[in-house]
């Protein structure tokens, strides 16, 4: 199957639903594994990377759940394919720096993905929309234990699933939770969260991961340790820890909208003017703008039916997305920025203007408690 | 008592932080101190410097030179990289990893999913360490019945150990072997003489 006609749909997990997908985005599991006497990619020789992607790849794409899918070879994908799937979260930004031995193989529902070779042997991931991360855990074993059965993981009985990397031995488990968090952003809390958060052994960063910068007041919550704890209790830890931020995101917006509507309304109605006034936009403007609007969804500012379009707009705005209809040469930034706000003035015709009048004034949806503690304790 | 770092000098300064509800202390020399970055409170982190100092101090203990016998891989490229050659390489650099790993993680033991392949041979693994601490305390204590016993269930589960070994046609782990070699050599005499049943 060709990439082109996977990336013509937008994945599962950005068009389905699930519980509180209006706050949080996406649900992801990933497990590290390796083979056993093997050397890790990064210490491999060439020719011992090739014998090892022939191997998973072989065992991937004979799983029941790949029989529709995409597979290639990292050598054989454009640097345009490349960061369309590091936009749609489906490859990280390491793996599309790898040239020859990697791969990436993937269901069309995009729900599933394979990193061949990347700085494990095999790092596979399983991602849905809203929050539900013991289901896309639960998907994600399954294709594990699968893959057991004709490929031998490097397993120590005191270690658990060793791996090139000390961080991520044991489970070989990454689980994160992508948040839209703009109500705490607006009310200056999320710095707190952050730090409490990252006390607890949980880590939150930016919009792809460790070490960039948090766009669209998209934040990811994830497990920083995997050694020592089953992956259901690592699971059911961070389920408490963002069931807590998602509590603080609602209050927050119940608070703004009591305490500083007129603020919450002005930013709202400037981020659907400028979007669709300006004929130049950068992405992480864009994505910041896109977030208000995607926040006055939530408050019913706009009819519901435009979800799909605000969310869809956080993605297609993205550099790579944007030039992907293209077959052209790469174009620049300016020429970028001028085709995205064309983009979106476009997608934003279609919207109505924000209906004022609508606004809540007192508690309509989520918990009206105004507690201001805003330390995920552990308990509870 | 001697600084954490250095291991040289007397240790002056004594830091306790509360980390995820349990108490860590660590103590300093002076100089130690000082090169951490300890006498600015503002700007440190218990858990960094452990963390910091677990990946450089730790890996060093280590003499230099060690590489790994499976891949080649040295400490020095480990310290360049923060990446491991080779699964053998936890073995290899065992001692210096550990405590890194201890700061990093939750516990040092994995708890969690085991490949099924593997889930029998680990959990007789686990059986057999504890039926041979048995075996040494009964044998140090002169209870030679239970020995025989304990013995024989020994043996018992290293058979079915080796039968499902040679259905997978893989060859036995030689650690498995150890106490058959005991109960062949000095441990045939504590088979008790057969009692008469009265």
């Amino acid at each position: 199957m060709k990439l082109s006609r996977i990336i013509a749909n937008t994945g599962e997990w950005l068009s389905g639903s699930g519980p509180h997908d209006q706050i949080v985005v996406s649900s992801r599991v990933r497990l590290a594994r390796n083979l056993k006497g093997k050397p890790f990619p990064g210490w491999a020789k060439k020719a011992e990377r090739v014998a090892v992607l022939e191997e998973i790849r072989g065992a991937v794409e004979g799983l029941p759940e790949m029989s529709e899918s995409f597979s290639e070879k990292l050598e054989d994908l454009s640097p345009l394919e490349k960061q369309v799937l590091v936009e749609r979260h489906l490859i990280s930004r390491e793996h599309a720096a790898k040239g020859a031995g990697s791969a990436v193989v993937m269901n069309t529902a995009q729900t599933l993905s394979f990193m061949i070779n990347e700085e494990d042997h095999l790092r596979m991931q399983a991602i849905r929309a809203g929050l539900q991360l013991d289901e896309v855990y639960k998907m994600i074993n399954q294709t594990d234990t699968e893959l057991e059965d004709s490929l031998d993981f490097a397993f120590h009985n005191d270690l658990g699933y060793l791996t090139a990397c000390p961080t991520n031995v044991g489970t070989g488990m990454r689980a994160s939770a992508m948040m839209h968090l703009p109500g705490l952003v607006m009310s200056e809390q999320v710095n707190k969260i952050i730090n409490s958060v990252n006390k607890i052994g949980l880590a939150v960063r930016g919009l792809h991961g460790e070490g960039t910068e948090a766009m669209g007041n998209l934040f990811q919550v994830s497990n920083q340790t995997t050694l020592g704890e089953a992956e259901e209790e690592i699971i059911g830890r961070l389920n408490r820890v963002i069931a807590q931020i998602l509590e603080h995101e609602q209050n927050a917006r119940q608070i703004l909208l009591q305490q500083r509507a007129e603020t919450l309304l002005d930013q709202i109605g400037r981020a659907y003017g400028i979007l669709c006034h300006a004929h130049s936009i950068t992405s992480k403007e864009a994505l910041n703008l896109l977030s208000f609007i995607k926040m006055g969804v939530d408050l019913g500012l706009f009819p519901s039916k435009c979800r799909l379009q605000v969310d869809e707009l956080f993605i297609e705005t993205q550099p790579a997305h944007l030039q992907k209809g293209l077959h052209a040469v790469k174009l620049g930034a300016d020429e970028r920025d001028s085709l995205r706000a064309a983009l979106i003035r476009a997608k934003l015709k279609q919207m109505p203007e924000p209906e004022i009048g609508k606004i809540p004034t007192n508690g309509n949806s989520g918990s009206t408690t105004t507690s201001d503690t805003t330390k995920p304790s552990e308990e509870s | 008592m001697f600084c954490d770092v250095c291991h040289s000098k007397e240790a002056t300064v004594f830091l306790t932080q509360i980390v995820e509800g349990k108490m860590q202390k660590v103590n300093l020399c002076e100089g130690c101190s000082k090169e951490k970055g300890v006498n600015d409170p503002t700007g440190f982190a218990l858990a960094d410097l452990l963390l910091g100092l677990g990946a450089a101090q730790e890996i060093e203990k280590n003499p230099s030179g060690v590489r790994c016998p499976v891949c080649g891989f040295s400490q020095t490229d480990f310290k360049k990289t923060g990446r491991l050659g080779c699964s053998a390489c936890y073995d290899t650099f065992a001692e210096g990893l550990s405590g890194m790993l201890k700061n990093m993680h939750r516990g040092v033991i994995h708890s969690g999913k085991v490949p099924a392949k593997l889930a029998a041979a680990r959990r007789r693994g686990q059986e057999l360490a504890v039926l041979q601490a048995d075996l040494d305390k009964a044998v140090r204590e002169e209870h030679f019945e239970e020995a025989a016993t304990l013995r024989d269930k020994i043996r018992r589960l290293e058979i079915e150990g080796e039968q499902e070994a040679a259905a997978a046609g893989k060859p036995v782990a030689p650690s498995v072997n150890r106490v058959a070699e005991l109960t062949t050599g000095e441990a045939e005499p504590i088979v008790p003489k057969p009692r008469k049943k009265s």
